[in-house]
């Protein structure tokens, strides 16, 4: 261990400035927007700006758009993040199984999605959606089910999303489970063999338990970035049919850089904020009691 | 007494037909799309739009990938991307490497409760600094700018934390012998610390790199000049003009996806450390 101060701060002041440039004082000056009227004449000018104290965030509270955006979004979380970690495991069982041949092809296989650009596999899905040419229609049709209209109808364009993103990120949390199930002893499951537990039984009293911790912080990786959800609705649906996939990003964008309101966009962005530190925050709390309990 | 081991073996032989069978469907619906991609991008126009739809071109094609050449500045928009990936890539790789070395091998006041300081704050979401970022490199004249992407991405804290984590496990007598013959610190950190901590630098290029080629808000609001766009971007903008032409848009995804994909199947390894890292975090 060194001790000698200025040169440890020599080498840290290249990513500290960026970082207090580029993060940390806009993350302060975003607050401070939030409480202006901030708009595109403040742009030429800043001292166009009015303090207006918490008038954004009271009109966020009554601004039914908002509203949707939430609600959109939460659908968007609660479905698609418990579809995503649940096929993540059950890829990551089968990956495991000490049966399996061809495990390398099968693992890049389930993982290609991941690394692909998501605008680019957006439009991809676009296309597979299509009503009356899209291969999911085909698909639908072929084991005798009728064609949706995947897109273009309020009620399936939210679903239509939600397969997408599971398609594109199970991948991600199946590796994470993989390296989870590959750390659970091996004479856990031996003794609970000689006990005469059959593979279901292993499982639920071994694997399951095991990967609890695993599990909790896929949880929370999945839901923070499940709340940034834009890309997909900006490529596929532009929020619509009816907002019906408008996100909270979707609409902070929108609101900040095509109606310029930068002030009000600030305010969402707050709001998110303080919606992902609560899902931090609830997910420390089930952290702390898995520790209680299991160490 | 007999009849056990065969049934035995035949439900060993049908689980493990069964595993290959479940495991062949799966992998058919995470390529399926890829192929139907690759495919439509050799097709002529209107192709794609027929129905029953197919994966293999009638006549196979390279219309589509001359079209985006020759007349929608494909070329550019790839050069683009290329730039800033590489760019944000090698000079984010040197910023947060020194960071993580700092945090790893001196002491200074305040180290802990810096990097503690430091962990805490990634929980805030990128969304909250795009405003003033964006209103910092309008006063400065970078948006449509090479730098309006490559500044920002200059630090991570992600990145310094991976670092500074591997480096940790680098022994300080290495350092110290060094030091002993009179190198300095810069010398230490240059030909000594990097080499060593080569495994963890790959991983961070390679995220850095993936990360920034598949970025997509981040370039969309800092690049508006049709010039400057990044792959991602233009294919979002050239969806709103061609959105009835599949096979063009198809061949567009197939430019962006290929040197990511490349890119990935050589250091697929380091990428995977990266994620298992990243894990244990918690």
């Amino acid at each position: 261990m060194r001790s000698r101060t200025s040169t440890a701060y020599f080498f840290l002041a290249p990513a500290f400035l960026t970082l207090l440039i580029f993060f940390f004082l806009p993350v302060t000056a975003s607050f401070l927007m939030s409480l202006t009227d901030f708009d595109i004449y403040s742009i030429a000018d800043f001292s166009n700006a009015r303090f207006i104290g918490l008038r954004n965030y009271l009109h966020l509270l009554n601004d039914p758009l908002f509203w949707k955006a939430v609600l959109n979004t939460v659908y968007f979380v609660v479905v698609a993040g418990p579809l995503s970690i649940l096929t993540a495991l059950l890829a990551a069982l089968a990956l495991n199984s000490p049966r399996l041949r061809w495990k390398y092809f099968f693992r890049l296989a389930l993982f290609l999605p991941v690394i692909t650009t998501l605008v680019a596999v957006a439009i991809m899905w676009r296309y597979l959606y299509h009503p009356r040419f899209g291969l999911i229609n085909y698909l639908l049709l072929q084991v005798g089910l009728n064609p949706i209209d995947w897109l273009g109808d309020p009620h399936w364009a939210m679903p239509a999303l939600i397969f997408l993103a599971t398609w594109k990120n199970f991948g991600y949390l199946m590796m994470i489970f993989l390296a989870g199930l590959q750390a659970i002893p091996d004479y856990l499951y031996d003794a609970a063999k000689i006990d005469g537990a059959n593979w279901w039984r292993q499982q639920i009293h071994i694997t399951l338990p095991q990967l609890a911790p695993t599990t909790v912080f896929v949880g929370i990786i999945t839901a923070i970035g499940y709340f940034q959800l834009f890309a997909e609705p900006y490529v596929m649906t532009q929020g619509g049919p009816l907002n019906a996939t408008l996100s909270i990003v979707l609409y902070l964008y929108q609101q900040g850089f095509r109606w310029w309101q930068m002030g009000y966009s600030a305010s969402i962005a707050f709001v998110l904020f303080i919606m992902i530190l609560a899902i931090a925050f609830i997910q420390n709390k089930i952290r702390k009691r898995y520790g209680n309990e299991t160490r | 007494m007999v009849t056990k081991p065969v049934k035995y073996r035949l439900r060993n032989k049908a689980l493990t037909v069964g595993l290959h069978a479940g495991l062949g469907v799966f992998s058919l619906f995470t390529l399926l799309p890829f192929l139907w991609m690759i495919g439509a991008s050799f097709m002529a126009s209107g192709e794609a739009s027929t129905f029953p739809p197919k994966l293999i071109p009638n006549h196979f094609t390279l219309e589509q990938y001359h079209l985006l050449f020759s007349r929608l500045n494909i070329l550019r928009y790839f050069l683009n991307s290329t730039v800033l990936a590489l760019g944000v890539t090698f000079i984010s790789l040197l910023v947060n490497s020194m960071a993580g070395f700092a945090f790893a091998k001196f002491k200074f006041p305040g180290k802990n409760q810096l990097f503690a300081f430091l962990l805490s704050s990634m929980i805030i979401p990128g969304q909250v600094t795009m405003l003033p970022v964006f209103l910092l490199l309008k006063k400065l004249g970078l948006l449509n700018s090479y730098f309006g992407i490559i500044l920002p991405g200059m630090a991570s804290i992600f990145g310094i934390f991976l670092i500074r984590q591997y480096m940790v496990g680098i022994p300080d007598s290495l350092i110290d012998a060094a030091r002993v013959d009179g190198a300095s610190d810069f010398f230490i950190y240059w030909r000594i610390i990097l080499p060593l901590a080569r495994p963890v630098l790959v991983t961070l290029a390679l995220f850095t790199f993936m990360g920034t080629w598949n970025d997509f808000l981040w370039p969309l609001i800092v690049m508006t000049r049709e010039e400057m766009y990044t792959l991602p971007v233009a294919l979002a903008i050239l969806m709103g003009e061609h959105a009835p032409d599949p096979e063009l848009m198809m061949a567009g995804a197939v430019i962006t996806i290929i040197p990511i994909i490349l890119v990935f199947l050589f250091l697929q390894k380091y990428y995977i450390q990266g994620i298992l890292i990243g894990g244990v975090k918690e």
